[in-house]
């Protein structure tokens, strides 16, 4: 199955994949409108530092701990991918506990929020990898 | 006829019937289920009581799971003891199920205190399943005055579910501090003020010595007034039917990692278990609903005669009242023991990592969550802190603390 991967050689750091990211799960047309002057919560996030910066994002794992250890019911694994039922979620932040990849985060709306490969959403591919400067971002299969 | 047998319905029996569905298709599973529903979210039983759940959606899974997966569950029954020779389970209706492996996932019961005039409370609850939840939800009011004896997770889960929608609650704990089990002195003092903020009141290190219908008499010699009593004094592992078979049992039934008990063909899983601790390097009960879920997928893996071990036990937990998280995991080793503390702090957030033999042990955080599961992943797989760059995780989580070539394995391929 295709998955994000980084290659870190070639990432700059410079965050677009993270407003790409929230733009593309925002619901809006208009990416100023979605994402300007508000608190933004991409899927995929730049760690590392200056020298060695990184985008890290969910590894869709094939024995998801998260899913395992999810209390309400909310994460699930279908055909490999890992997503989250918003409605389901209570927000108890378990997931986040246990993920080795630190790929899940907090939403906006409390709830638990991951990457989904832009499968919901409206767009054809990861909108990470389609929108990297610097093809450090891609979406393929390892 | 050749069949499985699992006492009990929770996350330990789903994940039970999902490891031994994962090695055989066919043979027929029989679930003893004492609860008169399908496997549900337990612990959303506090978020029912507040209202940001609702019974028709807690299903632990999908309504076609036990049809699915071929299994046939007795619903209303309870196991009332097993033959280990022999190898069949007698339920309390008197009918007996032949097994050729059975898995023992049945779960915790809430202790009853034998506090003196007891008898004289008319609403008295404990809050552990569903029922209890609803039963709850029917007796408390606007003008409700509720007691709960008990600071711990399912004592305070209790208060922050209720406490929006009724006139008080009191809680009382024997213990000096409130989740007095996973977090300390400091952290726990936060956690508290967020409920105290919230309509709730605490006596610890008090106790009540005796009730009259509508009041409590403290140990500190203090008067509680109330309505409704809730009992979350803690809960005892439901060992009774091991026994019967002559497993050996200390707090829960003795496991191995591959979740068998003492006697041949019996395993066990969930918070009647008593497994390894890898973090404490000792077994004990962990009763969190990750862990019943791992065990129980584990017990059934090997029940199908597969291979399976499950090495990865350790205390987790992720507990937060009104936006204020206090996640944690493993255990905590003072000086005197060999272990080390580093601390980092700022406003409203509290990290504390414990260490010992180069090795994190147990971690405390307050007010931050980011990739906080790096931590718990340390902890899990045994890693060297000498082999990271351990300075740069005291302060922040980040994977610049590994080599490129770890980092390369963990996010460059499929995992």
């Amino acid at each position: 199955m295709k998955r994000v991967y980084v290659n870190e050689k070639w990432c700059l750091g410079c965050h677009l994949c993270e407003y790409n990211c929230a733009f593309a799960n925002s619901g809006k047309i208009d990416m100023a409108l979605a994402l300007k002057d508000k608190p933004i919560y991409p899927r995929i996030h730049i760690d590392g530092d200056e020298k060695v910066p990184f985008a890290i994002s969910c590894r869709h794992c094939t024995d998801p701990i998260c899913v395992k250890s999810c209390i309400s019911g909310a994460l699930k694994s279908k055909d490999g991918v890992i997503t989250v039922d918003k409605e389901r979620c209570v927000g108890c932040l378990t997931c986040i506990l246990v993920c080795p990849y630190g790929a899940l985060t907090e939403g906006n709306d409390g709830v638990a929020t991951k990457c989904e490969l832009c499968i919901e959403n409206s767009c054809e591919s990861p909108a990470c990898a389609a929108g990297c400067p610097n093809g450090a971002i891609v979406y393929e299969e390892r | 006829m050749s069949e499985y047998v699992i006492i009990g319905n929770g996350a330990a029996a789903a994940g039970c019937i999902e490891g031994i569905r994962s090695v055989d298709r066919k043979t027929p599973i029989t679930v003893i289920s004492k609860e008169n529903r399908p496997a549900y979210c337990r612990p959303l039983i506090s978020y029912y009581l507040e209202g940001k759940a609702v019974p028709e959606r807690i299903g632990y899974r999908e309504a076609d799971f036990y049809q699915k997966n071929a299994c046939n569950v007795l619903y209303g029954k309870s196991a009332l003891s097993v033959d280990g020779e022999k190898k069949y389970v007698t339920l309390d209706s008197g009918e007996t199920l032949p097994y050729t492996a059975l898995c023992i996932a049945a779960g915790s019961s809430p202790i009853m205190l034998p506090i003196a005039g007891i008898e004289k409370v008319k609403k008295l609850f404990t809050f552990m399943t569903l029922d209890d939840a609803t039963a709850i939800k029917e007796a408390v009011g606007k003008e409700s005055r509720v007691l709960i004896i008990g600071a711990g997770l399912i004592g305070l889960k209790c208060a922050e579910g209720l406490c929006e929608s009724v006139k008080s609650i009191a809680v009382c704990d024997l213990a000096a501090r409130v989740l007095s089990s996973i977090l300390d002195d400091e952290c726990a003092a936060l956690m508290q003020k967020k409920l105290e903020e919230h309509n709730a009141s605490f006596m610890l290190g008090d106790t009540v010595e005796g009730f009259e219908e509508n009041e409590a008499l403290m140990r500190s010699g203090k008067k509680v007034g109330f309505d409704i009593v809730i009992m979350a004094a803690g809960v005892r592992p439901n060992t009774s039917a091991a026994k019967t078979a002559g497993a050996e049992v200390n707090r829960g039934i003795i496991v191995n990692d591959r979740m068998e008990s003492t006697v041949r063909g019996i395993y066990a899983a969930g918070d009647c278990a008593e497994g390894m601790d890898i973090s404490l390097g000792a077994r004990r009960v962990l009763a969190i609903l990750p862990n019943a879920y791992m065990q129980g997928y584990c017990a059934g893996v090997n029940m199908a005669g597969g291979e399976y071990v499950f090495d990865k036990g350790i205390p987790m937990n992720a507990i937060g009242f009104f936006g204020l998280h206090a996640l944690s995991a493993g255990s905590y080793f003072t000086k005197e023991q060999g272990g080390e503390i580093y601390e980092e702090r700022s406003e409203g957030k509290i990290r504390r990592l414990f260490t010992k033999d180069n090795r994190l042990c147990g971690f405390m955080f307050i007010g931050d969550t980011d990739k906080i599961g790096i931590y718990t992943s340390l902890i899990r797989d045994r890693v060297p802190l000498d082999t990271i760059n351990f300075d740069l995780l005291k302060k922040s989580a980040t994977f610049a603390a590994f080599s490129p070539e770890i980092r390369g394995k963990k996010f460059g391929g499929v995992v």
